[in-house]
């Protein structure tokens, strides 16, 4: 148990991180445009993969707390004129805390399908009431949601792809390391081990004397902002926020990254919202029915690979051991 | 008393588990509890460690009623269990099984931001727990990994890790071998020793530990209490050697065939 990723994955992680600080100066615009909502939704899988890979609840319904991130950002820039990107991140942490803190106290006394079915329910609630009050919300046209400050710095003289290459990729890339780094505490917490033991079996937990239905609603709580922090950081690059962001597919999408990047290590989420965003572009680009694509890897994931990707890199360097066992 | 029932019943149901069961376990002692299957042993630990709510009557432990208040307020007031079919959390290595309980003891659970590895308290307890259960070389492996033996006595072991005042261990020898269980005994009374338990109640089927470990011995019968008393009055009780114990093969033959219960 060490407190920082040990041996070959700390370079692998440090080469990452340098890649990532280089892209805007030696990438194509367009890709460095596609490493955005690979932060953005770097952010909302690590908060997923709390409840998912250490906690043992699978959300088909955090789309809710993603879209309710992103209007944040619209409502507060577009209807209240106030265009901070610090302010817009804080109301859509506490606006998902406080919808998570209701939600959550009615869905972590389930679990399995019947928690995954009712975090879905309350997202097409959600969805619905996005769709259905216009007047409010802009229903299915959704929201503008215009260019935000960053620390102050308006950069509202700068043409909009300079602006997201260069500040607002930076910025998204501290939200993330951030978000990385508090979610790395987090997991390896005494409160983060009180999870895995929730996670493992639940009856021998309480006879532990660990609450079960507590550390659960923590984890939603904590998931749910993450959710709606990487929301927030999903609507300043298309500069508009629609319904279909708290759809059901959305949060179907997330659990797929999820899967796709192995949920079984702290940073598969991250490799998976990666594959993703990329794999999709490329797939679009030369074939018209992504989903048709993306079903099939779903299908070979689950019966081949079951530890995502990171889980066949681990088989690779480690010869097979521990390569399905949980998060640590 | 450290811990009592009183007239605790329980139905599930039309079917009566336990109807009138009172007992109370002291300062000291080593208690065991024993009957055949269906007596209601599983049901009255049950009560016992407040997972379940009893139909009627009381559990006072350490004076304080404490009927069905679940289990983690018991593991939290001083009360642990292991159970029958041993409960392991898979992923989780040896140390880390014991380093949850600490936390859990310790109230280290709300630390969201702290380091369970810089947790000097957490570390050192867990570690303590792994030497004591003959852990220790094998405290960095995954629970599930371990042979059957050891998962018991992990079972066991963080259940000793949360330092309670009185352990209640469901059955904490079966399903292991012939060979381990005398070993697996003389750990955990060694262990209670060290750690200064009050007092051990268990549930247990193999007689030959129960007579060698317990002060006393409490035998269920369709939910009542049939006897209550030290191993030596209960080998003499003919009820209790009958339902409960049975004799050996050559008595059972001389008593003749009218009178075995099969």
């Amino acid at each position: 148990m060490s407190t920082l990723p040990g041996g070959a994955g700390r370079w692998v992680l440090a080469a990452a991180l340098v890649a990532a600080l280089l892209v805007p100066h030696v990438a194509p615009t367009y890709h460095v445009l596609l490493m955005l909502p690979f932060m953005a939704y770097g952010v909302i899988l690590l908060g997923l993969n709390l409840l998912f890979g250490y906690t043992g609840l699978v959300s088909f319904g955090h789309a809710l707390f993603v879209g309710l991130g992103a209007y944040a950002g619209a409502v507060l820039t577009g209807l209240l004129g106030v265009r901070h990107m610090e302010l817009i991140l804080l109301a859509a942490a506490a606006g998902a805390a406080l919808v998570a803190a209701a939600v959550g106290a009615l869905c972590v006394r389930y679990v399995k399908i019947y928690f995954g079915m009712l975090t879905l329910a309350f997202g097409m609630v959600f969805y619905t009431f996005l769709l259905k009050f216009y007047r409010f919300t802009g229903g299915d046209e959704g929201m503008p949601v215009l260019r935000p400050a960053l620390l102050g710095w308006p950069l509202s003289a700068m043409p909009k792809t300079d602006y997201l290459a260069g500040p607002y990729y930076y910025y998204s890339l501290a939200v993330l390391v951030l978000a990385g780094v508090l979610m790395w505490r987090i997991v390896h917490s005494p409160f983060g081990l009180c999870l895995r033991t929730i996670r493992d079996n639940p009856l021998k937990a309480e006879a532990l004397g660990i609450g079960v239905t507590r550390y659960r609603w923590w984890a939603f709580l904590i998931s749910a902002v993450y959710a709606g922090v990487g929301g927030a950081l999903l609507g300043p690059p298309t500069g508009n926020v629609d319904p279909t962001l708290a759809y059901w597919t959305h949060s179907g999408n997330i659990v797929f990254m999820t899967l796709l990047g192995g949920f079984a290590h702290f940073f598969g989420p991250l490799v998976g919202a990666f594959a993703f965003i990329y794999l999709q572009d490329w797939v679009m680009s030369v074939f018209p029915y992504w989903r048709l694509v993306f079903g099939a890897i779903l299908a070979a994931l689950v019966i081949a690979a079951p530890g995502g990707l990171m889980g066949l890199a681990t088989r690779w360097t480690r010869g097979g051991a521990r390569a399905e066992a949980g998060p640590r | 008393m450290i811990l009592e029932a009183r007239d605790v019943a329980k139905r599930y149901g039309e079917f009566p588990a336990l109807r009138g069961v009172s007992l109370a376990v002291g300062e000291g002692e080593f208690v065991s509890i024993i009957g055949p299957n269906g007596a209601g042993k599983s049901t009255l630990v049950n009560v016992l460690t407040g997972v379940l709510a009893p139909s009627a009557g009381r559990v006072m432990f350490k004076g304080r009623d404490v009927t069905g208040v679940g289990p983690v307020r018991m593991a939290r007031l001083g009360l642990a269990r292991s159970f029958q079919l041993v409960q392991i959390f898979p992923d989780l290595t040896v140390l880390e099984t014991l380093q949850a309980a600490a936390v859990s003891r310790l109230g280290r659970g709300r630390r969201l931001l702290a380091s369970l590895a810089g947790d000097r308290a957490v570390q050192a307890a867990a570690m303590e727990v792994a030497e004591l259960f003959g852990l220790g070389t094998r405290r960095h492996a995954l629970a599930r990994e371990l042979p059957q033996g050891d998962k018991k006595l992990l079972d066991v072991a963080s259940a000793f890790a949360l330092r309670p005042e009185i352990i209640l261990l469901d059955e904490p020898t079966s399903g292991v071998s012939t060979a381990e269980k005398t070993a697996i005994m003389e750990i955990l009374v060694r262990a209670a020793r060290s750690m200064g338990l009050r007092a051990i109640v268990q549930v247990e089927h193999d007689m030959d530990i129960v007579f060698a470990y317990s002060h006393r011995i409490i035998a269920l019968h369709e939910g009542r209490v049939l006897a209550d008393a030290a191993p030596a009055v209960i080998r003499a009780d003919a009820r209790v050697v009958d339902t409960v114990i049975g004799r050996p093969r050559a008595q059972a033959g001389a008593r003749g065939a009218e009178d075995d219960p099969r």
